[in-house]
């Protein structure tokens, strides 16, 4: 065996040359992020910027409006922070319930067989989703500004929920104590409803009889936490918003600047889920409403044990996705200057502080939890809606 | 012996045919589809109606007075005051049209951008002439090589004589278009690379691959102008004057290689092993392997989602506004604060929406189109 080509065939491996391109990558990467970090810290000393995270506990000094936790100018950088991270999830979860809402029923609707119904969705579809999201709160903010009236002609809703220029106004709920209890039957009544929906579900395949057991979820769910409520002698009232001078005092009061981002939120994402909704209903193979038909099942059977399991799985994955995006446009709001994350800490806490690596950093890390969080979701949704095969 | 005759045709019952039958089928067909229909009219009566009124019926067309062969026509162009506040004036879109269009750009120079866009138009219509032909690929590729650089020189100026213009200066939809086209253009190749790089054997670089699309599309684009804008520059030494235009153009290209990496990503997968396996077996190395092989039909399996993907990125660069860039949605904060025009964000705001939306309604169109055409399956 010859050994001169020994080098040239070391060369030309595969291996050598695999590894030999990983070093290369890793050494370039290296170098990167060491002058980058290098040159970030020359830079922040010469400018005199603070490191570190020492800033979190410093005094904010600046008021926020709307807050859900207790929030003054005294409270520290970190208390902005929670803040903004609340306010974020709040219009998050507003913006979620009512995008599933109204994207549901676009979802059906372009699916109708009433041609005004279908074309009116479909141009709702179309309108919506190609303005982007930035125009669109922007738009809802000005007219919410521009056509609500002032506090003292609000439009008034049982005398409970007032809408004016400044926002809108809602009964605050009191908690007194006791009032855990109710908590603990609800969670209770939800357990219970499981387990006689398994006890129901078992006399079905042993036996053959079927039980409706709506009745019994609804008695389990709402009926038993009533029960102990009452019980308990109303552990809880309402602090209803009332007109005093010039303004509304008591309630809890969001400000034009939620209402605009949540329903501009709400109506832009939904195009996305209605389109999600109708792919889902539009994969359903014709065969199997058919299939079910001939095994003689009901419309309404038909629809909830083979129509909507199948549609479900085809649009509950780009949905959830549509919800993490949802969460990410919310950040939009720094625009309009609702005080959530970006706005309240990436925004006004930067410009005071200064530190937008560990800023910025935080804020970063925050969205990348709620990503992982949502794909984790994602994830076990699509583990169970699986097809199992044999 | 009977005598049969033939009877004359009747004519179907007037519901069953034309557009009784159809108002019955597609209407009214049920209780509860009348009651929708209804229920959809009143929604139009309500909204159509006043909304009509707003942009047409009672809005102010005064643009002024102007002459078309010796016929002279219009009156003294409307002012703020006299225009009214219940319905548009268009009269303050009329005299503000070069703001949303141009920005701050000089008025003298502004035949550079208009030769832009009318090459914009031509690189259509030859994309069209030559699609069919012989040759194409070279054509095209040309095309797309050559075309940015004369745009991006004839905007910026500063070579063969031409006045340079500051990027401070460029605004309106101009902006818009030049964000949207360099980070589709420079983002692509990037998010090819992203690409085969998660898709790569090499543990390292499908780490690093994978890291940096996943952090990417989990933040929101907002966090990373951000960034782009308050931090970027300390990463390089003496950077202290970055431009603005070209940070933000860095923080989109980055953000939007990321999406591109993963339509990219989806084309890769769909592409049959047996594909690679043959390139492997006739000795194509990894380049010519992914060059000649895979990435030819790889693309043009992801062409429809590139462009949807490109939608997503065209209506991202109006986040430039947050970061102080004149775009056209800042045209309209902008326009609507001359003291001679206060408070007319409204109909900048419809302006702004309407150009928009005929874009990234036209772009999804076509994309719906590319969706048809290149797909292979047959549909039940």
């Amino acid at each position: 065996m010859k050994q001169d080509n020994s080098i040239l065939s070391f060369l030309n491996n595969n291996e050598t040359r695999a590894i030999a391109f990983q070093v290369i990558t890793l050494l370039i990467i290296a170098f990167v992020f060491y002058s980058g970090i290098s040159n970030l810290i020359f830079n922040i000393e010469a400018r005199e910027i603070h490191t570190g995270f020492s800033f979190l506990s410093n005094r904010a000094g600046f008021d926020i409006n709307e807050s859900m936790i207790a929030y003054t100018p005294e409270h520290s950088n970190l208390r902005v922070f929670y803040v903004g991270l609340i306010n974020t999830l709040v219009v998050a979860v507003v913006g979620i319930i009512f995008a599933t809402i109204i994207g549901f029923i676009i979802g059906i609707a372009r699916l109708s067989n009433n041609w005004l119904i279908s074309k009116l969705a479909a141009g709702y579809i179309e309108l919506f989703r190609n303005i982007p999201i930035l125009i669109q709160i922007l738009i809802w903010y000005n007219m919410a500004l521009l056509t609500l009236p002032s506090p003292r002609g609000s439009f008034n809703f049982f005398d409970s929920i007032f809408i004016n220029k400044r926002g809108i106004y809602v009964p605050e709920p009191v908690i007194e104590t006791g009032f855990v209890w109710v908590l603990i039957a609800v969670v209770l009544g939800i357990a219970l409803t499981f387990l006689m929906k398994r006890h129901f579900k078992q006399k079905h395949s042993k036996t053959g009889v079927y039980t409706h057991t709506i009745g019994y979820s609804i008695g389990l769910i709402f009926g038993l936490p009533l029960v102990v409520f009452f019980l308990l002698g109303s552990p809880l009232h309402f602090d209803y918003p009332a007109l005093t001078g010039f303004n509304f005092k008591g309630g809890r009061t969001f400000s034009p600047e939620f209402l605009a981002l949540a329903v501009a939120l709400s109506v832009y994402t939904a195009t996305y889920i209605a389109e999600a909704i109708r792919s889902g209903i539009e994969a359903v193979d014709k065969g199997q409403k058919e299939a079910a038909a001939a095994l003689g099942l009901t419309q309404t059977q038909s629809l909830k044990l083979v129509v909507l399991p199948q549609a479900l799985r085809v649009a509950i994955p780009p949905t959830i996705n549509q919800y993490l995006n949802l969460t990410k446009n919310s950040s939009l709001a720094t625009a309009i200057g609702y005080p959530e994350l970006m706005s309240a800490f990436g925004g006004t806490v930067l410009n005071q502080v200064g530190q937008a690596v560990e800023i910025l950093g935080m804020t970063m890390a925050v969205y990348l939890v709620i990503s992982l969080f949502i794909s984790l979701l994602l994830n076990i949704v699509n583990k169970k809606m699986s097809i199992k095969g044999q | 012996m009977a005598v049969y005759e033939q009877q004359e045709l009747r004519k179907p019952p007037i519901s069953q045919v034309g557009i009784v039958r159809w108002l019955r089928v597609n209407l009214f067909s049920s209780r509860v589809n009348i009651g929708l229909t209804l229920a959809a009219l009143y929604m139009l009566y309500i909204i159509i109606p006043p909304l009509l009124n707003w942009t047409i019926f009672d809005a102010n067309f005064n643009f002024g007075e102007f002459s078309i062969f010796g016929f002279e026509f219009g009156e003294v162009m409307a002012t703020n005051t006299n225009c009214g506040r219940s319905a548009a004036c268009w009269p303050f879109i009329y005299e503000k049209f070069d703001m949303f269009i141009y920005g701050f750009y000089p008025r003298d120079l502004v035949w550079r951008v208009d030769s832009v866009f009318a090459m914009t138009a031509m690189l259509f219509v030859i994309v069209r002439l030559v699609r069919n032909r012989k040759g194409s690929a070279k054509i095209l590729l040309t095309t797309f090589v050559v075309f940015p650089i004369v745009s991006f020189y004839l905007i910026a100026g500063g070579v063969f004589g031409l006045e340079e213009v500051k990027t401070h200066q460029w605004g309106g939809l101009t902006l818009t278009l030049v964000i949207a086209s360099v980070g589709i253009l420079v983002s692509f190749p990037i998010g090819i690379l992203l690409a085969l790089g998660r898709q790569s054997n090499l543990r390292v670089i499908s780490f690093f691959s994978t890291i940096y699309i996943e952090f990417i599309r989990a933040v929101p684009l907002i966090t990373i102008l951000f960034m782009a804008s308050f931090v970027l520059p300390l990463f390089f030494t003496g950077g202290v004057d970055f431009d603005k235009l070209l940070r933000a153009l860095i923080a989109i290209t980055l953000f939007q290689a990321a999406y591109f990496a993963e339509v990219v990503r989806g084309g890769l997968q769909a592409i049959p092993t047996g594909q690679y396996e043959a390139a492997d077996a006739i000795g194509l190395n990894y380049v010519q392997k992914n060059a000649l092989i895979v990435l030819p039909q790889a693309l043009k399996i992801s062409i429809p989602n590139l462009v949807g993907s490109s939608i997503s990125l065209f209506k991202d660069t109006t986040l430039v506004l947050i970061i102080g860039l004149m775009d056209m949605l800042a045209m309209v904060n902008m326009t609507a604060n001359d003291i001679n025009w206060l408070g007319r964000e409204t109909e900048g705001f419809v302006f702004v929406t309407m150009t928009m939306w005929i874009f990234l309604y036209s772009m999804s169109r076509y994309s719906k189109k590319l969706e048809v055409r290149f797909s292979t399956d047959h549909k039940n």
